[in-house]
């Protein structure tokens, strides 16, 4: 039986969407949530893997150090943790997708934390 | 003899004239010495700029700030016993030496690659640090910084060495800390540091970090990789260690940790420890005397620290990311939450003024410390500060453990 054609349109535009955003070096988050995920990652992260991610309790998370692995386990580990070992999973937390720029920009030379905006006035 | 002879020249005489002049007067703005204790004094990190502010408790102010003190993410202060100086423990393995009075590095050494913390001795001559990489202990002069014994955590037959954790001063110049990688709790004693000797316990799965109990006599390591602790009578060691608290979890799944908790001596209070359950939203209550449970307290999502109110009426307890801006009271008699409050974001640390009236916090995502009095648990000052952590009071020079 064929499918309709309208059907494999849709998906196959849907498919072409998601593989692009999949293998896009960067895929688009908004700013604002970029820059709490770097605040994360510097600072919630790096009080296991360090503030400048060279390690601590965790590995070290420098490009050099994750140079030979591959993505989709980095991406794994950050959803799911590491069972064993204290990293915790981060499923609920962050997106697959932002997991996928976490990484990205890990692999790349993290960017530097530049903290939360301000809340309220008086603070 | 003409005069010529003997008077100076204007230039030759103001060539002289001038160095001294400006010598006198810069002693003047800088060196001049004010006469001060420092009993009062602490110091706050300010971790993502490697630098530290030196704060007055009496005058809830900053005296000065000193620079240049590398990767302060997890770093830790301990005090000589003259409280004139504070050694801060880098992640990069950096140690300094800071003069609090004069608000000056007056040693530093890189010691190791990654680095936990420290602790200095029972006659305060000798800081030790614990380290990361390479796993183990390194032992300096607290006068010049000089390296004077060296004891890798080596376990296993090829060489391996584990991570540090957990380290804390003992009576005799002994050291006793736990082995992350080697499920281990080990003694070493420095009293001759040429000739460090070391006893080896086994531990359990995993010891995170750990305390000493005030009179130097119970070790005791919280486990990562099982349900309980692991606690080491150091006035009778061949008792080995022995667990307390073991299966506080009633084998249910931990929750994810998303930061380890901290264990110090400032858990004990009254006859009782209380004690940071991992993985779990409870502080864990244990008699000091029988090492049995005695309670566990229900509170807000997992704590980091749950430090006693130096009088002990009080516990104050903060939290893991991502809950990290809450902070609550637990009443010792009553062993209840009696306050929940939120000072600012990201709440990473607590430290008590020596006899407990107020309590400063650090709030590293509003770059604020914040004062609150213990009595009321209503803040009554705050300054500005860049992503502070840890605050260490002097106090801390004369307590075992800190």
């Amino acid at each position: 039986m064929k499918p309709p054609a309208l059907l494999m349109h849709v998906l196959v535009l849907v498919g072409l969407t998601l593989m692009s955003v999949l293998a896009s070096a960067t895929p688009p988050l908004a700013a604002e949530r970029e820059r709490v995920l770097v605040h994360m990652v510097r600072q919630d992260c790096g009080s296991c893997h360090g503030l400048t991610l060279a390690g601590g309790l965790g590995p070290a998370l420098t490009p050099a150090a994750l140079a030979d692995k591959p993505v989709e386990g980095l991406v794994a580990t950050v959803m799911d943790g590491r069972p064993g070992t204290p990293m915790p999973p981060f499923r609920g937390i962050l997106s697959e997708l932002e997991a996928h720029w976490i990484i990205h920009q890990l692999m790349h030379g993290f960017p530097a934390d530049r903290g939360l905006a301000l809340q309220g006035a008086e603070r | 003899m003409s005069k010529e002879n003997v008077r100076l020249s204007p230039p030759l005489l103001w060539g002289i004239l001038l160095p001294v002049m400006v010598l006198l007067l810069s002693a003047c703005s800088t060196a001049a010495p004010v006469l001060r204790g420092t009993g009062d004094l602490g110091v706050l990190i300010e971790r993502a700029d490697g630098r530290v502010k030196i704060v007055d408790t009496s005058a809830r102010a900053v005296l000065a700030q000193v620079e240049g003190l590398g990767d302060l993410s997890h770093a830790s202060v301990v005090f000589s016993r003259d409280a004139r100086y504070a050694y801060v423990f880098g992640r990069d393995g950096g140690l300094s030496k800071v003069d609090l009075l004069t608000a000056r590095i007056v040693r530093r050494v890189m010691q190791a690659g990654n680095a936990i913390g420290g602790a200095i001795s029972q006659d305060g001559r000798i800081v030790v640090a614990q380290n990361y990489t390479p796993g183990g202990i390194k032992a300096f002069d607290a006068e010049t910084l000089e390296l004077v014994a060296d004891v890798p955590a080596s376990y296993g037959s090829d060489g391996q060495r584990s991570k540090v954790v957990g380290l804390a001063d003992l009576p005799g110049n002994r050291f006793v800390y736990s082995l992350f990688d080697a499920d281990e709790i080990r003694v070493t004693d420095l009293s001759d540091p040429a000739h460090p000797t070391t006893q080896r316990f086994p531990a359990g799965h995993q010891p995170y970090d750990a305390l000493v109990t005030p009179d130097g006599r119970y070790y005791i390591a919280g486990l990562f990789g099982e349900d309980g602790l692991a606690m080491l009578d150091l006035w009778r060691p061949q008792q080995g260690v022995r667990k307390i608290l073991a299966g506080y979890g009633k084998g249910d799944a931990p929750l994810p940790v998303y930061k380890m908790p901290h264990l110090r001596g400032w858990a004990i209070a009254g006859g009782r420890a209380y004690l940071p359950a991992i993985g779990r939203h409870e502080v864990l209550v244990v008699d000091t005397t029988s090492w049995q449970e005695v309670g566990r307290i229900a509170v807000k999502s997992q704590p980091v620290f749950v430090m006693a109110r130096p009088d002990g009426r009080e516990v104050w307890v903060n939290f893991a990311f991502p809950e990290n801006g809450w902070v609550q009271v637990i009443d010792t008699l009553s062993q209840n939450v009696v306050d929940t409050l939120q000072p600012g974001r990201a709440i990473l640390h607590m430290e008590f003024a020596p006899r407990g009236e107020v309590v400063w916090l650090s709030s590293r995502d509003d770059n604020r410390v914040f004062i609150y009095d213990t009595a009321s648990h209503k803040p009554v000052h705050s300054f500005a500060a860049a992503s502070p952590s840890g605050i260490f009071f002097t106090s801390r020079a004369a307590r075992t453990g800190f």
